[in-house]
């Protein structure tokens, strides 16, 4: 994949899942005990060997940076290429804010670099993914533009642009999540195409006042060029509203999807935190549970995730719950259905509970 | 450049035979613990957290997995422009090569070094001890006592005392009495091999002993005795936290179940003083349904069907349904099959302990599994330890 670079568009649209990210991003939610949204997108692109990595920040992006930071544990902090930030575009004219227009104040970066091709993904998706076949197939086919995508049931498509494609793979059309069939190929959001191609769009969408790469640049085009469709296989998520961040949260304490995700592919980087083993005390009773390390386990937890740093105390019942880094929950407290975002305390004896379709969440550093 | 203040020097080259099967592929240092940790983690987080920028690590004994190990140093924020880690096995020279002889040879040998990086004060460390010591208090005492040499001690239990370095100091701290492993101690002050010198004093030491042809070349037996001898000025640096030699599987295995105490002595939970590792890249672990966790630790990437208590559990072992592991330490990698039945054991990376098997001795002693090791049912059972 010496060919190929990344771009990592993070100006995603987070209005359906507010609460989380209220003071971060949508790339930089924490998922899955230890990681963040763009850990998979990101990693995904290390280990198909792409070294060459730009990311599209968004207007909060002190918690990515704060994340990423040179790049050193995805292996990009390099001499050449490696992470590159992308600030967002400085705006003139609020009609006109959008990717389009973030990509096109990028486009210096884009001209200088080496490879020939980019890959462009967003970050709201959780799976892992070797691009190389990606990049195999895209070859194969001759596409101008090859979009990956995965099979969705109905209920499922939250949002995404539903592809139609000839048996050899030709997208014949694309529309945002309408569909009557009971499967549908959902975008992933990951677009493979001639670096050249790309500047060829996003200029000709910017000259027409064009915002949204998708809609704007893809859709609007589509008949003008061979765009092919990728089917991926493994486990998908997308994350886009509060409801799918529990569910694709929860559906991982199915150890397939776990083993799937994690064990099955190559590894997927986050942060280092350099977090001591998670402790269980005594009285600790755990079951069908993700516990990251720095934990400190006295309680009960089932059917739970905790991120590292939890501190679940004496004769705590922790259920169907998602707590958050360095959340504590003092000695008797009830806690069921319910996200608790980074830093809460739930003082001793408080008992919290959600609605088992829509968590009840707890803003950062709260203090209950 | 800034002048490097105080160079570490880890000693990481003992083969460390009283670990048995634990140390044939690998040095001692090199040996997991505590979950996710390898011994020398210890000294070489405490070098960082001290402030120490620039760390010399002597290797001889098995060195690969060490070494690959240590890699840049970037794990404990040691890969630096100026200093940083630096790995010294033994090298040829122009008339030949040697091997290290010995603790006081390995630094002798390595002088050119030091004088290189030109620090005032060299501190020698272990690479085989347990324990969180801010070394900067004990550079400061060094200073403040105006010492050629300071050497850290802690009180030991007195039936152990004759298996270290015995001291007997005057009140203002001054070393008055040394003696190696004695059999009658006069105290129970021990010398946790842990040195600080003034590199100037330590290099007229290292050279004289060199020309001795009777010397072992060791520092607690013939240079901290020829310094006292020569009415050096010395000094006690007193110790009392957490410090365990693990130089032995029991031992080994008592500093593992020590963390699993409700408030353990050496506390890896300390936010002001991390210790650091190299981190595998692996999810949280899981813990399945039916599965039982108690008063235990469990790194990242674990899987648990089956009953774990009492343990130390490393990345990615998988311990099956049915599966019970008590009073023992698990190494990355290992699997427990189905209704197997692990006690009082240790066992190394990689390793299979097939479905049904018994690992445990009768007698209540602690049962090593070497590295890489295939344990099928009935034939463990009665194992001796390696």
């Amino acid at each position: 994949m010496k060919t190929v670079m990344g771009i990592i568009n993070l100006q995603e649209n987070e209005n359906s899942i507010k609460e989380i990210t209220s003071n971060r991003s949508l790339a930089s939610i924490p998922v899955a005990g230890r990681y963040r949204l763009i850990d998979f997108a990101l990693s995904s692109m290390v280990n198909s060997n792409i070294q060459n990595v730009g990311v599209l920040l968004p207007k909060k992006s002190r918690s990515i940076m704060d994340h990423l930071r040179s790049g050193k544990d995805w292996d990009l902090a390099r001499k050449r290429d490696g992470l590159c930030y992308l600030p967002p575009a400085e705006s003139i004219n609020d009609a006109r804010n959008g990717d389009v227009q973030s990509f096109h104040y990028h486009l210096d970066f884009i001209e200088h670099s080496t490879q020939q091709n980019v890959l462009i993904t967003g970050s709201n998706v959780i799976y892992n993914m070797n691009y190389d076949e990606v990049l195999r197939f895209h070859q194969n086919t001759g596409a101008d533009i090859t979009m990956v995508y995965n099979i969705r049931e109905q209920e499922e498509l939250t949002g995404g642009a539903v592809l139609e494609t000839a048996e050899n793979g030709l997208i014949t059309d694309i529309a945002i999540a309408s569909t009557t069939q009971p499967k549908a190929k959902v975008s992933m959001g990951i677009f493979l195409m001639n670096k050249n191609l790309f500047m060829d769009i996003i200029r000709g969408t910017y000259a027409r006042a064009g915002t949204d790469f998708l809609i704007d640049g893809i859709m609007k085009n589509s008949g003008k060029y061979a765009i092919y469709g990728y089917q991926h296989e493994g486990y998908v998520a997308t994350i886009n509203s509060t409801a799918s961040y529990y569910k694709a949260s929860m559906d991982l304490l199915d150890p397939d999807n776990w083993q799937k995700l994690f064990l099955d592919g190559s590894p997927i980087y986050t942060k280092v935190k350099d977090e001591a083993p998670a402790k269980y005390k005594q009285s600790a009773s755990v079951s069908n549970s993700m516990v990251a390390n720095g934990c400190i386990v006295e309680g009960t937890v089932e059917n739970s995730i905790l991120f590292r740093g939890v501190k679940v105390g004496k004769g705590v019942h922790v259920k169907n719950s998602i707590i958050l880094q360095k959340c504590q929950l003092e000695d008797e407290v009830f806690v069921e259905n319910v996200i608790c975002d980074k830093d809460v305390v739930i003082t001793k004896g408080k008992r919290l509970k959600g609605a088992s379709n829509y968590p009840l969440i707890v803003e950062k550093g709260v203090v209950i | 450049m800034r002048r490097t203040e105080c160079l570490a020097m880890i000693l990481a080259g003992g083969q460390g035979s009283r670990l048995g099967a634990l140390t044939k592929k690998i040095a001692k240092p090199a040996v997991p613990f505590g979950g996710k940790y390898r011994i020398i983690d210890f000294p070489l987080s405490n070098c960082h957290n001290s402030g120490i920028n620039t760390v010399g690590i002597l290797t001889q004994y098995q060195p690969l997995a060490l070494h690959n190990y240590i890699g840049n140093g970037g794990a404990w924020d040691l890969d630096r422009k100026d200093g940083g880690v630096f790995i010294l096995p033994p090298y040829a020279r122009e008339k030949g090569a040697e091997w290290y002889k010995g603790t006081a040879d390995a630094i002798y040998q390595n002088i050119n070094f030091i004088e290189m990086v030109d620090p005032e004060y060299v501190l020698i460390l272990s690479g085989d001890h347990i324990y969180t010591m801010d070394y900067s208090w004990m550079i400061e005492y060094h200073k403040m006592k105006k010492a050629d040499a300071t050497i850290g001690v802690i009180e030991v239990p007195w039936e152990e005392a004759s298996r270290f370095g015995i001291m007997d100091t005057a009140e203002n701290g001054r070393i008055t009495e040394f003696q190696e492993k004695p059999a009658k101690p006069m105290s129970n002050l021990a010398s946790m091999g842990i040195y600080v010198f003034n590199w100037s004093f330590l290099k007229s030491y290292l050279e004289e002993d060199a020309k001795d042809s009777l010397s072992s070349r060791d520092f607690g037996k013939n240079i901290i005795p020829k310094m006292l001898n020569a009415d050096s000025r010395m000094f006690a640096y007193a110790f009392d936290g957490y410090w365990k030699d693990v130089g032995t599987i029991d031992s080994l295995w008592e500093a593992n179940m020590d963390l699993l105490k409700d408030k353990p002595d050496l506390d890896l939970h300390d936010p002001d003083w991390r210790v650091f590792a190299v981190n595998p890249a692996m999810p949280p672990h899981f813990i399945a349904k039916n599965a039982k966790v108690k008063s235990s630790l469990i790194s990242e990437g674990a899987m648990i069907y089956g009953e774990v208590e009492n343990s130390v559990i490393f990345s990615g072992v998988k311990i099956a349904k049915g599966a019970k592991v008590v009073n023992s330490v698990v190494m990355p990698f290992t699997t427990i099959g189905k209704n197997a039945y692990v006690d009082k054991a240790v066992v190394g990376q990689n390793c299979e302990i097939c479905v049904g098997a018994k690992v445990g001795m009768d007698n209540g002693s602690i049962i090593v599994v070497p590295e890489g090791d295939v344990v099928v049912a009935e034939s463990a059972t009665g194992k001796q330890v390696g």
